[in-house]
């Protein structure tokens, strides 16, 4: 079919449209007597035509992408029968839906209603007769400002500025879509946390003690009552995030001062990647172990002294967690302990301070900025960590400290809420997405915070 | 004539590794006077090692109470890695190596049985680059105090802090915000908040290696006083590129040349009356 090969197209012609205008700016610079008397570089100006010739093209590939599915299901729409047209506009789509699952050779319901046929048949006509049509319009858009560029070129044009400004233009739009999808994925998780709030008061949400999200179907089913009191969730969540901080940071940070101060330059450069390795086993693997070995370890363990420990604890998840972690704080750490100047160092040595004074006492402070930020990320890893906790830290919403008890945290809840089948309309699943957000605003007030910390201490060194 | 203007570089470096070559023994023997009446430190047959490498050769020389020491030569003659030899900060380098014998008070400093953290208190060191922590004001001149324990109390703390601004000519510049970090001072007063650190810890030899060549002319002149200064109490060895600051700053200069001692003597009679040639050529600028 033409239109799956419009891409490749558009990349031939720019290609081509490159050869031609390097080829015609040599020619002019060879009438002009020599290259140095073009403004800039053939390559310049071949850049300049194939950037004239693809981008245009290029958009109306991409306007075409966005509005296809409207355009058509409208003109579709439009051709039905009277009966199918004053459908209500939710049977209408199903309508519709039928329609395209059997022009596409889906799984239909069956019941072969002949209108519905029809429509289908007409679908593909639509289809096929506007992308054949876009195609066309398509390489006309990448021929005429090509060959119109082609026609601009003589040695005084400023080719060269006018890539720059291309160039730039591509980058911002790199740049915008990156921003876009963050501020679409935000207003999304919003959008569907006011319709939670709709039906649980904000207050209930934030400061309620009690988490159980079901929601009736009946008036008089047993146990009809939710309650969406998120803080026992978010409790959990910080006490795991604390167990594997404290795991984390300690370890992480004193291995980060050996490999960075003590390690020999060839011991260094093994062990630095053996302990990224860690950062690359799949959490998945992780959660096994931490529900399969450590978790009941640490149950008998209690057991022989004494203490009630529930078989799928924080502790346990909240352990593993912090070895996963490790490397987080423990590479980065590293690389900005190494970039502390020498200088320093010797200050510091020249002064009679032993090397373990030195690092405590100048090295570490210098490095502080570098060693929040690791700490800071290590951190919003562990409050998104999900899989270690589905599998070990348990389901049970208990508002409790104890890290031998089960706790849950956000992402559990998170994934229990929105596995299996699911009513879009219900407070059961939008709680998902409250909880999303809130868990979104605790990153951001983190990654505030560490913003601050980096920028009042960085200019502490050059 | 023009090829002087490129010295060590390119052709003229080629000449002068031939002259060394011709050179007998005899010649780059140290001539002088390099040894004083009741030194501070003695140095001996000083060999330092870079790996395989030789960097100073049998070097021997005396550095003298209350009196400053200048060290010239052209660069990578050996002069700093000598004077990192004086507080064994040669240690930090993996690859070196120390042979002979450096006496501080009759001690050998080498000798496996002493520690280099007091070592290193009694010789302090100022390097080229101010290197202030990233501390306040305060914090980098009770660094030392505080890491030897030499204080008892904050109330003499503060007074070994006064003093050492006061000896290094910034107590007036900084007393108002001693509170604020080291390193938003400029050049200069850095330069000096590092001598400041360095004499809190009440040293005997004081070593500068090059401590003014990152700084502004007027800085530079308000270091050089502060030498002059600091002679009455220390003994300070300081290395420079700039033969002016040598003949203003010190009593005694030695010349180093590619890892030997070529001359010692007092400054005056260096500058004005130099005994060896290579030292001649130095000091009237046809090379270095």
């Amino acid at each position: 079919m033409l239109y799956t090969s419009l891409l490749p197209i558009i990349l031939a012609l720019a290609v081509a449209s490159f050869f031609l205008g390097q080829r015609r700016a040599e020619r002019v610079a060879q009438a002009a007597g020599g290259l140095r008397q073009l403004h800039s570089l053939p390559s310049h100006y071949g850049v300049f035509v194939a950037l004239c010739c693809a981008l245009p093209g290029f958009v109306v590939f991409l306007v075409w992408m966005a509005c296809e599915e409207h355009v058509i299901t409208a003109m579709v729409a439009s051709g039905l029968p009277e009966a199918l047209r004053n459908l209500p506009a939710n049977e209408l789509s199903l309508v519709i839906n039928e329609i395209k699952n059997i022009a596409f050779g889906g799984f239909t319901a069956g019941g072969g209603n002949p209108a519905v046929e029809a429509a289908a048949s007409s679908y593909l006509d639509h289809l096929h007769g506007l992308r054949n049509i876009v195609v066309a319009v398509a390489v006309v858009t990448c021929l005429l400002p090509g060959w119109w560029a082609l026609g601009r070129i003589d040695k005084d044009l400023r080719a060269r500025n006018l890539v720059e400004g291309m160039a730039r233009v591509v980058l911002l739009g790199c740049a915008t879509v990156a921003v876009l999808t963050t501020v679409g994925i935000v207003l999304s998780v919003v959008f569907e946390a006011l319709r939670f709030f709709q039906s649980v008061s904000p207050s209930d949400f934030l400061f309620g003690l009690q988490w159980s999200p079901q929601i009736a179907m009946r008036a008089d089913q047993v146990g009809s009552s939710g309650a969406f009191g998120a803080v026992p969730v978010f409790v959990g969540t910080f006490l795991i995030a604390s167990i594997a901080m404290a795991v984390a940071i300690p370890v992480g940070l004193l291995s980060a001062i050996y490999l960075s101060e003590y390690a020999a330059p060839t011991l260094r450069s093994w062990a630095k990647p053996a302990l990224e390795i860690l950062a690359g086993i799949p959490t998945v693997v992780y959660g096994f172990f931490a529900a399969l070995t450590v978790a009941p370890a640490i149950r008998d363990l209690g057991a022989m002294l004494g203490l009630s420990v529930a078989s799928e604890s924080a502790l346990a998840a909240g352990l593993i967690m912090g070895v996963m972690i490790i490397p987080f704080v423990s590479s980065l750490s590293d690389d900005v302990i190494h970039a502390v100047p020498q200088s320093l160092r010797d200050g510091s040595l020249a002064m009679g301070a032993t090397r373990f004074e030195t690092i405590r006492h100048v090295v570490v402070p210098a490095a502080l900025p570098g060693i929040v930020g690791s700490i800071l990320l290590a951190i919003s890893r562990a409050v998104g960590e999900t899989m270690i906790v589905v599998m070990a830290a348990g389901l049970s919403a208990n508002l409790s400290v104890n890290p031998l008890a089960a706790v849950t945290t956000v992402t559990v809840q998170i994934v229990t809420l929105l596995v299996g089948d699911q009513e879009f309309d219900s407070p059961k699943t939008l709680a998902a997405f409250a909880l999303g957000l809130l868990l979104f605003f605790f990153t951001l007030i983190l990654n505030f915070i560490a913003l601050r910390v980096v920028r009042r201490y960085r200019e502490h060194y050059e | 004539m023009t090829e002087q203007t490129f010295p060590l570089y390119g052709g003229k470096a080629a000449s002068l590794q031939e002259r060394l070559g011709d050179a007998s023994p005899q010649e780059r023997k140290t001539v002088g006077t390099p040894f004083v009446d009741d030194p501070r430190m003695t140095c001996r047959e000083v060999d330092v090692f870079y790996g395989g490498k030789q960097a100073i050769s049998k070097v021997s020389i005396d550095i003298g109470r209350n009196q400053v020491l200048a060290m010239i030569g052209p660069s990578g003659c050996g002069k700093s890695t000598f004077l990192r030899c004086l507080n064994r900060m040669n240690d930090t380098v993996g690859a070196c190596r120390v042979e002979g014998e450096i006496r501080l008070d009759g001690i050998n400093i080498y000798d496996p049985t002493v520690d280099v953290v007091p070592l290193r208190a009694r010789v302090g060191m100022v390097f080229q680059k101010p290197n202030p922590f990233p501390k306040s004001i305060y914090d980098n001149v009770a660094y030392g105090p505080r890491i030897h324990g030499l204080t008892k109390d904050k109330n003499e703390l503060d007074e070994i802090v006064e003093t050492s601004l006061h000896k290094a000519g910034l107590w007036e510049e900084v007393k108002d915000r001693l509170r604020e970090p080291g390193t938003g001072l400029s050049g200069g007063q850095q330069q000096r908040l590092c001598i400041a650190r360095a004499i809190a810890v009440s040293p005997e030899v004081i070593l500068m290696d090059e401590p003014c060549s990152a700084l502004d002319p007027i800085a530079t002149a308000k270091v050089e006083e502060l030498i002059a200064e600091l002679r009455t109490q220390y003994s300070i060895v300081i290395v420079t590129h700039a033969m002016q600051q040598a003949s203003r700053v010190s009593q005694r200069t030695a010349y180093f040349h590619l890892g030997d001692l070529i001359e010692v003597g007092p400054t005056e009679r260096i500058f004005t009356n130099p005994r060896h040639k290579l030292t001649e050529d130095y000091i009237t600028g046809r090379f270095g």
